[in-house]
């Protein structure tokens, strides 16, 4: 537990959650990013704007950190490109499919005791853990 | 119109800084999580707690008025019931959340970084929902 970091979860987990209660309370919406970004996808699903002004946030929220001189200033990918553009491929089609991602079921879906978001949060944290073991324990490291 | 798109920048920006904050746009970060037979790290979990927590409370007062402040509605999703779509859309998230240790709202905020391979993910992730949408 070395790598436990309890009170910047603490923090982010607070203004994840703060963001969420905005959009709500302001435009009625929930905040799941993949939901979001689809609607922006051709053909769009209207309302382009409020969509692209949320994920020009997203970024911004990043460059904000960075400017302030967050602790966090380089991020680490261990693994290969083959990997990574896989991965986008199955987040983003598992995300359609199953109807959100980490923020809409995780953090949305969760907030409004959702069954269907604890139920897919149950089973992408299942699947991403086991995906994980077999990569790191079963088929490469020791 | 424009206070609904300005409420969804703030939103968006606390959502990323909050990402930022708490490290989830790193990968190696995401996979300290997910790798239990690892080093275990247990921050991820404490993230999501806190983030759903805060957002119980906050859905609670919002949603006891009649509507948002800023819209005619809420536009919350109606389905209730857990179908295979959800358990295998779910299954397959977690396999490429995994493989890349990013989510959609890591991807995006982890792009000021600079890292090519956010760009890649987030590329691929909106082909993976452009195929989706044709499924459904």
């Amino acid at each position: 537990m070395e790598n436990f970091t309890p009170l910047s979860a603490l923090a982010g987990g607070a203004l994840m959650g703060l963001g969420a209660v905005v959009l709500l309370g302001l435009t009625g919406r929930i905040a799941g990013i993949s939901g979001i970004a689809a609607g922006l996808l051709p053909p769009g699903r209207g309302e382009a704007l409020w969509r692209l002004a949320f994920l020009v946030g997203l970024v911004g929220g990043g460059a904000i950190y960075r400017t302030l001189g967050g602790p966090l200033q380089a991020i680490q990918f261990s693994m290969s490109t083959f990997m990574i553009v896989v991965g986008g491929l199955l987040v983003g089609f598992g995300a359609g499919l199953g109807g959100g991602c980490t923020a809409g079921h995780g953090v949305c879906g969760v907030a409004r005791a959702s069954k269907r978001s604890l139920s897919a949060v149950a089973v992408f944290i299942l699947t991403a853990g086991l995906t994980v073991f077999l990569i790191r324990h079963a088929l490469w490291g020791g | 119109m424009m206070a609904r798109v300005a409420a969804a920048l703030v939103s968006g920006l606390l959502f990323g800084l909050g990402l930022a904050v708490s490290q989830m746009v790193n990968p190696a970060k995401v996979l300290g999580f997910l790798d239990i037979a690892g080093p275990w790290d247990p921050s991820l979990a404490l993230v999501l707690a806190t983030a759903a927590g805060v957002a119980l409370i906050g859905y609670r007062a919002v949603l006891s008025r009649p509507k948002p402040a800023l819209a005619p509605a809420f536009s919350l999703p109606q389905e209730t019931g857990i179908d295979a779509k959800l358990v295998i859309g779910a299954a397959l998230f977690g396999i490429g959340w995994g493989l890349a240790g990013l989510d959609p709202g890591a991807a995006f905020a982890s792009l000021v970084f600079g890292q090519l391979e956010s760009l890649f993910f987030l590329g691929t992730m909106g082909l993976g929902l452009h195929f989706a949408r044709q499924m459904n």
